[in-house]
């Protein structure tokens, strides 16, 4: 036995399965980081079950807890008794439970831990309701009746209805109000704007004439007018939408008015039924990606984000693909090939390992501070001080972001060219074909694969990037699109919302980290399918690629 | 000779053609080019921003006059306004002259007394380099507090600058002095609530006098209540006093160099301590740094010594000798700190004048700007004009080209004694609330946590991706390595702030609370590959048989799952009973004392660490995958095992290819930026433990960029930050780049 064993060790075969087990590992690594990403991700849409239980707080002490279970952990019984939790001293292990309360203005926080041996009596009543709020967070608590100005209009199980009614109502009311707030105010306030820079641009250049300030009095006469039936209309709205309420009594019998507009969305999901926990869920997904954030991005839809990334990405694309492509045919098709050559390649290809970090220091300098200040001081200066492009913006973040993947861009297509046999090349020449022409008829087509590889891996890179888009025009909050109905319809100066900068702010600079968990697993998983498609999306190409160029070679 | 009309046609194609070919080549050309410069660009321009760093400091004269109306009488002060453009000098009959700095032409002068006659004010101070506020000590042993301003205002779209005087204490002096003598020095202080004044009279005699400030809220006029009036018997005849702004704490020293602390203690000044600061000559002039807490000690020797109080590990404070700056020859006559930064003017008997800054231990500048010697100096608020006057009473203006004095060599790398520690220390701290902060641009301890974190990145990252690359290159089947190697991609593609965000708040949690688990999982994972190998290879044929070759890493990892699941749930249990009931983390902190952070070294470890071993992992796997094969089947031709052919050829032939490997991997770790920022408490300490947190440089770009000002110090140490990771990266990545491209001939010549 020993002398096998000892073979066996001499023979290395030990050394091949540890080479094995670290390959096991990183893909035990990246799969099981994709499963966390999901299952957390995806779980955040589903409606939780509600439980309601008795948490003997102290001896004598008994509350009702209405909550969803979020977490359960394993912990010392000692360890519960030194932090102040109440369990008896016989209690060696046990678990205790992360639950959401929700309740904020009543609670304080939104998350407290039960033990387990404190609980009594779990139940999952069907009556719970739950409400999404566009303030405070979720509310848990059983619907007692609703409330139209003071009289009351239905009551127990009717409630119900009335109220998905009266929410639904509430609702509507609600978008015109923001569709007024945000669409039709903010073009008069963008309209306005406008005039000021007018007025300032033409008294710099010392052509206000007392006619054109009349003018200009008229539009801004007429814009205010506007405004003030804007006004009348918003105010109208908001009495309208204030008009519902509903009480409900929470978990510790107490009775608590809310206002029906505060309300996005209440459900009853103990009682549920499968098909309704899946169109829940549907409905759940469709807000995350298509609506705006609620409550410091902690709640609600990312769309500002997902809109942001893919413009900023789309811009960078438009600048790299050209300026790429053309630095790769250079250097392959008309450069000399020489010493210089190569070391320019050598210095393009380590472009791509310096830290993304100096790309933005690069850009915040160059083209925030040394460009966009120059262009404010050339084109705008009605606005000075404040800064038009001299602040970060999504130009400045695409053209970083162009920068920094430009070398991925060239190095794929270097090699696309580069896998071209030269046969192909001087076939064309011989016939007649003008370099341009070879060029532009055989080369790049037959390159135009890698080049896609590139611009996608250019994209993908892009897309995840967050280090330098810090510095050079991503926000936690942008108050307008950079792309919107007023003219000249698309901002460049304006700063955007960024998926990965989202992940990263509602992560750790939000006030409330534990209630925006979910959202952030989700977005994450968002940002991770988009790259992980585009991603085998660019080795599928090259893959491919690879292929076809091994049979041309024979 | 007439062609016929298609082959004219034809040519006239033929050069469109050619022109068409010779615009492509040139466009391709200038775009190439244009797109190579511009990258090359970054380089140059980070070194553009960093540059002025290093430029040495400068000055030019910019005019020189005699004293404006002289009939005024001798100058005893000399201030100027902010921006270098007006100046003002107290004469000793009690008048304000104001005059234009480049011109030299006077205002009438200001009569600041009721009374003026020659000789009726002593002496002139201000409060302090950063203040307005001026005292003139009387013939009568009063005092006159005075505040001068530089209204700026543009009548007619001309600047103006229009200079005033207001009286904060009403226009009657002060009584300092119950004698009555003349003060022949006095050092002032105001805050919101106290003003104190010390005095040396005519006799040498140090009177203290303090004074409790009641505001009327409606006229918001100030009357001044006496708390404290002390007069002092020091153990010398004092020469220079001084009074710190918390006016709890004079100075007291004589030209032979003796220096006295008084303390305030028990609503009286007590004397705390006496030392020498003077060893060789005399004590030539005195003053206070910025925030009045260090001493600049000038002796005739022309040496400018720091010194400061200092608290021991006794708490005990003693004075104690900071640095010197001994650039200058002839005894020193003024000293003037800058208003704003921890620099300093020092003039001699000799006409020079040095600019030093104290944190920076530097020297800027020492030039001769003067045949005689220099006795009086000032320095406007942005620290770029000086104002000096000549033992013959001419005056100069000088402008100071002195952007960046706070950094030197010492300064960003070395140990550094700054105000209010008690030992040299390497300190990032780059900003604060208040105006007379010391900056600490010390970038040792985040270029530290760059180190660290990249090297507990690699010992995560290095052995898995070595390894795992050998196994995939050499020993798996071609159809697994088809799935492993897209599988490894997608981990090199996963945004850095995906895994930043896990490890902050997944994978840190949960390596606090399960410490031992960690651990044990380093020591439980390959034992249990080798235990399965073991037990494998003692399976019957038939069993074996059903998994061909190469196929190993598929079969562990089901293994590795369950050694990973069995290390959590067994774990527990073993650890309270090796560990006690608290735990390992417990343990670590209570029994070993160390600090323990939740976001520490080992979660960075792990998730950097994540995050580069792909790049090793398809440098390595390359490497080795392209050793030409007739080398490994000689090797097995000739009997070798294919661990040996693995261990004693195919590495040693791909060993370069796997150096650049590792050399890239820590490129990326360097500079990775998202992972560090969200999974370290992101504090600059130096501290090795692996329970402790860093900064990194990047990550501090990233936090404290946004913030800075542009074009000041601040902003160009972040972007040196920067240019050094540019240039260190950059590097390696060659360094590694060169290496691949000599093993690439090498292969093919074999």
């Amino acid at each position: 036995m020993s002398s096998k064993f000892s073979s066996w060790v001499r023979s290395g075969e030990p050394w091949i399965w540890i080479n094995a087990g670290a390959v096991s590992l990183s893909i035990i690594a990246v799969l099981g980081l994709l499963l966390l990403i999901a299952v957390r991700g995806l779980g955040h849409f589903w409606p939780h079950a509600v439980l309601e239980v008795k948490y003997h707080e102290t001896p004598d002490r008994v509350v009702q807890v209405i909550g969803e279970v979020h977490d359960q952990e394993e912990v010392t019984g000692e360890r519960l008794r030194a932090a102040g939790v109440a369990v008896p001293a016989e209690v060696v292990n046990t678990s205790r439970y992360l639950v959401k309360v929700g309740n904020r203005e009543t609670y304080g926080s939104d998350f407290r831990w039960l033990a387990e041996p404190l609980m009594e009596g779990s139940s999952y009543p069907a009556a719970v309701m739950v409400l999404e709020r566009r303030e405070w967070g979720n509310f848990f608590g059983y619907l007692k009746s609703v409330q139209e100005g003071n009289t009351t209009v239905a009551e127990g199980e009717a409630a119900w209805d009335a109220l998905q009614e009266r929410i639904q109502r509430a609702r509507d009311i609600y978008r015109q109000i923001r569709d007024i707030e945000t669409g039709e105010i903010g073009t008069v306030n963008y309209a306005m704007e406008r005039l000021r820079l007018k007025q300032r641009r033409l008294e710099l250049d010392g052509k206000f004439t007392p006619a054109a300030g009349e003018e200009l009095a008229a539009k801004r006469q007429q814009l205010e007018e506007s405004y003030g039936k804007l006004q009348v209309q918003l105010s109208a709205l908001y009495d309208q939408v204030r008009r519902d309420h509903l009480t409900a009594t929470i978990a510790d019998g107490s009775e608590v008015t809310i206002e029906v507009a505060q309300v996005v969305r209440a459900y009853r999901p103990n009682a549920l039924h499968l098909g309704e926990k899946l169109s829940f869920y549907a409905v759940k997904l469709w807000e995350f990606v298509s609506e705006e954030p609620r409550e410091a991005n902690t709640e609600g839809g990312i769309f500002p984000a997902i809109f942001g990334t893919v413009m900023m990405v789309f811009l960078m694309s438009l600048m790299v693909t050209p300026f790429g492509v053309v630095a790769a045919v250079y250097l392959r098709e008309y450069a000399k090939q020489g010493p210089l050559t190569r070391l320019i390649r050598i210095a393009v290809n380590n472009l791509a390992g310096v830290p993304s970090i100096v790309y933005g220091v690069f850009g915040l300098g160059f083209f925030v501070y040394l460009l966009g200040g120059n262009i404010d001081r050339l084109f705008f200066p009605e606005a000075l001080p404040a800064p038009t492009f001299g602040t970060p913006g999504i130009l400045w973040a695409s053209l970083t972001l162009a920068i920094l993947t430009v070398p991925v861009v060239i190095v794929a297509t270097e090699e696309g060219l580069s896998r071209i046999p030269r046969s192909i090349r001087e076939g064309s020449l011989a016939l007649g074909a003008t370099k341009a022409e070879t060029l532009w008829r055989t080369v790049l087509p037959m390159a135009s694969p890698a080049m896609m590889t590139g611009i996608i891996l250019a994209i993908a890179r892009a897309a995840g990037e967050v280090a330098p888009l810090m510095l050079v025009g991503v926000v936690k909050l942008a108050p307008s699109l950079p792309l919107d109905g007023n003219a000249p319809f698309l901002h460049l100066e304006r700063k955007f919302m960024h998926l990965g900068f989202h992940i990263y702010d509602v992560g750790f600079q939000s006030p409330n980290v534990e209630a925006a968990r979910p959202l952030v697993y989700a977005t994450s998983l968002l940002l991770v399918f988009v790259i992980v498609v585009l991603n085998l999306a660019a080795i599928t190409i090259r893959n491919r690629l690879r292929e076809k160029y091994r049979a041309l070679e024979h | 000779m007439a062609q016929p009309a298609d082959v004219t046609s034809a040519s006239r194609y033929e050069d469109w053609r050619l022109l068409k070919d010779r615009i492509t080549r040139y466009l391709v050309a200038v775009g190439g080019t244009g797109v190579i410069i511009a990258i090359l660009l970054i380089f140059f321009y980070l070194f553009w921003v960093v540059f002025p760093l290093f430029v040495p400091a400068s000055a030019d004269r910019v005019a020189s006059f005699a004293t404006p109306a002289p009939e005024a009488g001798p100058t005893l002060l000399l201030a100027t306004d902010e921006l270098g453009e007006m100046g003002v000098r107290y004469t000793n009959d009690g008048h304000a002259v104001f005059f234009d700095l480049v011109s030299g032409k006077p205002l009438p002068p200001t009569a600041l007394l009721a009374a003026p006659a020659p000789g009726q004010v002593t002496v002139a101070v201000s409060e302090s380099a950063a203040s307005s506020l001026v005292a003139l000590g009387l013939a009568d042993g009063s005092l006159l507090p005075i505040r001068h301003r530089f209204k700026v205002s543009y009548p007619n779209d001309v600047r103006t600058i229009t200079p005033e005087i207001e009286y904060p204490y009403g226009e009657e002096p002060v009584a300092i002095d119950d004698a009555g003598q003349p003060l022949s020095h006095v050092a002032i202080r105001d805050s919101d609530d106290r003003f104190s004044v010390a005095a040396i009279t005519a006799d040498h005699r140090v009177v203290v006098r303090s004074f409790e400030k009641q505001t009327n809220l409606i006229t918001e006029e100030s009357t001044l209540e006496p708390v404290l009036d002390q007069t002092l018997t020091p153990p010398f005849e004092p020469d220079f006093l001084l009074l710190d702004p918390y006016q709890t704490t004079l100075y007291l020293a004589n030209r032979g160099g003796d220096l006295a602390r008084y303390t305030l203690a028990e609503d009286e000044l007590q004397l705390a301590e006496r030392v020498r600061v003077v060893a060789k000559g005399e004590l030539t002039a005195l003053r206070f740094l910025l925030g009045g807490f260090s001493l600049l000690v000038g002796n005739s020797q022309g040496e400018i010594a720091q010194w400061m109080p200092v608290r021991d590990a006794e708490n005990r404070t003693t004075l104690q000798r900071i640095r010197s700056f001994d650039y200058q020859q002839a005894p020193i006559l003024a000293i003037e700190a800058e208003s704003r930064r921890k620099g300093f003017l020092a003039a001699d008997a000799e006409g020079y004048v040095g600019v030093y800054h104290s944190t920076a231990d530097r020297k800027l500048l020492v030039e001769r700007i003067a045949d005689q010697a220099v006795t009086a100096i000032a320095i406007s608020p942005r620290g770029d004009t000086l104002l000096a006057r000549d033992a013959k009473g001419g005056l100069q203006t000088w402008r100071l080209h002195n952007e960046h004095p706070e950094v030197s060599w010492s300064a960003l790398w070395g140990k550094v004694q700054y105000e209010g520690h008690s030992e040299p220390k390497y300190i990032w701290q780059s900003s604060a609330a208040t105006n007379d902060f010391e900056p600490k641009f010390s970038l040792t301890p985040l270029a530290f946590g760059t180190i660290k974190a990249a090297f507990f990145a690699m010992l995560v990252a290095v052995p898995l991706a070595i390894l795992g690359a050998i196994y995939t290159a050499y020993f798996m089947s071609p159809a697994m390595r088809q799935l492993v190697k897209p599988t490894i991609e997608i981990m090199e593609a996963l945004p850095t702030v995906i895994l930043g965000f896990l490890a902050g708040l997944w994978l840190a949690p949960f390596v606090e609370h399960h410490l031992f688990g960690v651990f044990a999982i380093f020591f439980a994972l390959p034992f249990s590959a080798l235990l399965f190998a073991w037990v494998w290879h003692n399976l019957p044929e038939r069993i074996r048989g059903g998994v061909p070759e190469g196929w190993e890493a598929l079969l562990l990892i089901p293994v590795l799952l369950l050694a990973g699941w069995l290390v959590f749930v067994l774990g527990p249990p073993f650890e309270g009973m090796v560990f006690g009931e608290g735990g390992m983390r417990t343990w670590v902190e209570q029994v070993l004392g160390i600090d323990y952070d939740q976001r520490n070294a080992l979660v960075v470890g792990i998730a950097m660490g994540f995050a580069v071993i792909p790049n090793i992992f398809s440098i390595t796997e390359d490497a080795v995958f392209s050793v030409p094969k007739h080398l490994t089947f000689g090797s097995l031709a000739l009997g070798a095992t294919p661990w040996q052919t693995l261990s004693r050829v195919v590495i040693l032939t791909a060993s370069p290819g796997i150096f650049s490997a590792v050399m890239i991997g820590m490129g990326r770790a360097v500079g990775e930026t998202m992972i560090v920022l969200m999974a370290t408490g992101n504090t600059p300490v130096m501290d090795l433990s692996l329970f402790q947190g860093m900064r990194t440089l990047s990550a501090n770009i990233a936090v404290e960029m946004p913030e800075s000002e542009v074009g000041s110090t601040h902003y160009r140490v972040l972007f040196l930050a920067a240019f050094v990771l540019f240039l260190f990266t950059f590097l390696v990545n060659t360094l590694a780049e060169v290496v691949r491209q000599r093993l690439r001939r090498k292969y093919s010549n074999l």
